[in-house]
């Protein structure tokens, strides 16, 4: 019988144990007689995305102590939602992660469905496919801009990211309503059907993004400073990724074939042909390249899903009653692959109007788990880019 | 994937038909994650969710086998809900829960020590339900500020008495302006 | 003590420009406001927006985005302001020197907004701080912020440095520094400050 941790037979991997208090011991040689030195990297710092804080120490201008400070945007998204209508919790979704608010949306739409065992027509699966992988790319269009900002390059990539995100959030407009706070999905469907110009305008930016990618890669990929600074920076090996439970292209940077997409086959992603982009090194360069090959197989899916849509059909399911919405008593567990990796959402049902339980899985806040692990010995100034890296926003990581 | 294998092995468990979940005490959690981990049938590689419930002590109406409709008692606890998947085999989830039936200092063991994952949202576990949890190697509050004494997530947390004047109160919000004003507001 | 208008276009087309001191002091101020570089929730993204491609904000002089305090002149509360955050909040409105101002942008920052009930979330920041323009919106479109800046700026034209209605922080007594709020057992101590936030006057029924 397991009664402490010493009793767990092997679960050591290596030399370096995966749990467990550290020892902060400064081994870089310091025979200056330097005192360390303690920072408090925010919560109002310009490069940590938002009001998020890192308690650093530093030997000189190496880390070796690293914990992350929550809460600073701890808005209740939980504890309102256990107290509001299941339908009365989507717009709240939006607001998670404010970069892919239909994202969102679909996750809690895909788990009131597991629960209340809805289907959703064929039409209002290939909009939600089609709005999810143009979130995709706005997501990923606009980390690396931030990224090569905390880098330094102040201005001309964020400028090009931010140009497309424009252009994106249009279509968004066009079909929601909302710029960024869409509130578009519903239970069995979507809020409103595609107007009959719509897809045009959608595959005119899918066929010219990969002209922009293009350029994009151009101007960063192969860029000399930004190879120095973040190849070889931030490594995570897939077996401790694994077991910190990272999903998303963090994962996949490391090595990890694990595409929820793939895996559940949600949706209707089984019909299209798309590939899953994995990295070898698990640095930090692997973790943008890895977003900039997401981002062209997004295109593919987009292409094909625009290829395929069908003429007519029903936009929601008509037996859904979303008013007064009471699913039976019991609970689900619904996951999606969001851009920042397994965005989940569990309910628990009493068979009331609201949930008795509503959690939110969130993908950045977990990510941070290893963020201690993947800068120590490192850099301060590599701490600011790995943390850009893992790819977070704090309306996800606080809720 | 047989979960009759789990309660096999592991006799204290019990299979839950309504949530699709095993009911594990505190005693043998440790045991029950660690064979869900290596056992190859399983092979859980990637807890993906660890969350908190609190369900409140209520009265629920059952009809007896008779017909006659009887009141019992249903007592209240904590639980801590547990979803396993499996990275390596693409399979899951396995689905743990955990329970304890004291609010006044809930003790339930830590899994990070084999899940690394579990780290932060145990310590979310303990910052909004109290929840402590053993062997977690750094258990502070997460989300509150350390200072904090309450644990908002329960399902009995009374909110600090900050009343707002609002156009339109209802619920709530309608009791507490009865109380911050003489007659009730129009 | 303006110059009269008639008499400044007849100057100009001799090719003399008359001004007032203040004019020029404020047109100075208005033309080159720096905001804090401080985000907090989903409406820095769109604050952001603001000042990337497309809206511009370096059309109205103020794209320059100061991380320190110490150099900015307008803070832009883009977001809610939880009660974990607030004291930093108004630490950082403390570090910033006079003349200085405050938008609060979006529903949340203004009171609450959606998030009003919940426990860790200050009901609008003008609770701790003077606010000088509120924005609606969640969020405000970036259209809505430029238009609050354009309304600062009318604001600042119309500021008196001399007379009666002089600017306040050239009285010895306004307060420069604002009390930082404390973390306590159950909420933020005190959960406001008197000086600039008062709730409103019980209404009885009856009454008025």
């Amino acid at each position: 019988m397991i009664q402490s941790i010493t009793d767990i037979p092997g679960s050591v991997a290596g030399e370096q144990p995966l749990y467990g208090p550290r020892s902060y011991q400064v081994t870089s040689g310091n025979d200056l007689g330097a005192e360390l030195l303690e920072v408090s990297m925010g919560p109002h710092h310009p490069s940590t995305h938002g009001v998020f804080r890192m308690d650093v120490v530093l030997d000189g201008e190496v880390v070796v102590k690293l914990k992350p400070v929550f809460g600073y945007l701890h808005r209740n998204h939980e504890k309102l939602a256990e107290n509001l209508s299941y339908l009365g919790s989507m717009p709240y979704t939006d607001r998670l992660d404010y970069f892919c608010s239909m994202t969102n949306n679909w996750a809690y739409a895909h788990a009131v469905e597991k629960l209340a065992d809805i289907k959703a027509p064929e039409r209002a699966e290939f909009i939600r496919v089609i709005l999810a992988e143009l979130t995709r790319l706005v997501n990923h269009t606009c980390l690396a801009g931030f990224l090569v900002n905390d880098l330094g390059a102040l201005g001309t990539p964020l400028l090009y990211a931010f140009r497309e995100r424009e252009k994106i959030l249009d279509i968004f407009e066009a079909v929601s309503g909302g710029r960024m706070m869409c509130n578009y999905m519903r239970f069995g469907g979507v809020r409103v059907d595609f107007t009959p110009d719509i897809l045009r305008r959608i595959r005119q930016i899918v066929d010219n993004y990969p002209r922009f990618l293009d350029e994009f890669e151009k101007l960063l990929s192969a860029n000399e400073i930004l190879m120095t600074r973040m190849q070889g920076v931030g490594v995570l090996t897939g077996e401790l990724a694994v077991n910190a439970s990272i999903t998303g292209p963090m994962l996949r940077a490391s090595g990890v074939d694990y595409d929820i997409r793939k895996v559940d086959k949600y949706g209707i992603y089984e019909r299209f042909d798309f590939r899953v982009p994995l990295g070898d090194h698990g640095d930090v360069y692997d973790r943008y390249m890895i977003r900039i090959l997401e981002m062209r197989e997004s295109v593919k899916i987009l292409q094909q899903a625009i290829h395929q849509f069908p003429e007519k059909g029903d936009f929601i399911n008509p037996g859904v009653k979303l008013r007064n919405f009471r699913p039976k008593a019991g609970e689900a567990y619904g996951r999606i692959e969001s851009p920042k990796g397994e965005l989940g959402f569990y309910l628990i049902s009493t068979g009331g109007v609201m949930p008795y339980r509503y959690r939110v899985r969130p993908p950045s806040f977990i990510n941070l788990t290893i963020l201690e692990d993947m800068c120590l010995g490192q850099k301060v100034a590599d701490a600011v880019i790995i943390l850009g890296s893992v790819d977070i926003v704090l309306g996800e990581v606080d809720r | 994937m047989n979960i009759e294998t789990l309660t096999r092995q592991f006799p204290q468990t019990a299979w839950d038909v309504h949530t699709r979940s095993v009911i594990v005490p505190h005693v043998c959690l440790l045991d029950v994650v660690y064979f869900l981990k290596t056992d190859p049938e399983f092979s859980m590689d990637y807890v993906s969710n660890v969350t908190g419930v609190d369900w409140l002590a209520r009265k629920e109406k059952t009809k007896g086998p008779d017909g006659k409709e009887s009141e019992i008692e249903k007592p209240g606890f904590l639980e801590v809900v547990y979803h396993f998947y499996s990275m390596r085999e693409k399979r899951g989830p396995v689905i743990l829960r955990c329970r304890t039936d004291d609010r006044e200092n809930p003790m339930i063991p830590s899994i990070t020590p084999l899940f690394r994952g579990a780290e932060f949202q145990e310590r979310e576990i303990y910052d909004l339900y109290g929840i402590r949890f053993s062997g977690h190697p750094d258990l502070r509050r997460i989300l509150m500020w350390d200072e904090f004494q309450d644990f908002p997530m329960r399902k009995d947390y009374q909110e600090p008495d900050d009343y707002e004047w609002e156009p339109t109160p209802h619920d709530e919000v309608l009791d507490r302006a009865k109380q911050h004003y003489a007659a009730p507001h129009p | 003590m303006a110059v009269d208008e008639g008499l400044q276009s007849e100057l100009q087309k001799a090719g003399v420009f008359v001004t007032s001191v203040e004019t020029l002091y404020n047109w100075g101020r208005r033309s080159s406001i720096w905001p804090l570089q401080f985000g907090l929730a989903c409406c820095a993204i769109e604050m952001i927006a603001t000042a990337c491609s497309r809206f511009d904000l370096a059309r109205f002089g103020a794209e320059v985005f100061r991380p320190s305090p110490r150099q900015a002149d307008l803070m832009i509360v883009a977001g809610t302001v939880t009660k974990k955050m607030a004291p930093q909040v108004v630490r950082l409105y403390n570090q910033m020197p006079e003349p200085r101002y405050v938008i609060a942008m979006g529903a949340c920052a203004i009171s609450g907004g959606p998030f009003k009930q919940g426990y860790n979330v200050l009901k609008g920041i003008d609770r701790y701080i003077p606010v000088d323009v509120h924005i609606p919106g969640c969020p405000p479109r970036p259209e809505a912020l430029l238009n609050a800046l354009m309304y600062l700026q009318r604001k600042i034209d119309g500021q008196r440095l001399t007379g009666t209605d002089k600017v306040r922080w050239y009285d010895e007594t306004d307060p420069a520094e604002f009390p930082v709020p404390e973390f306590g057992a159950h909420d933020l101590e005190p959960p406001f400050n008197r000086a600039v936030w008062g709730p409103q006057e019980p209404i009885q029924r009856g009454a008025a």
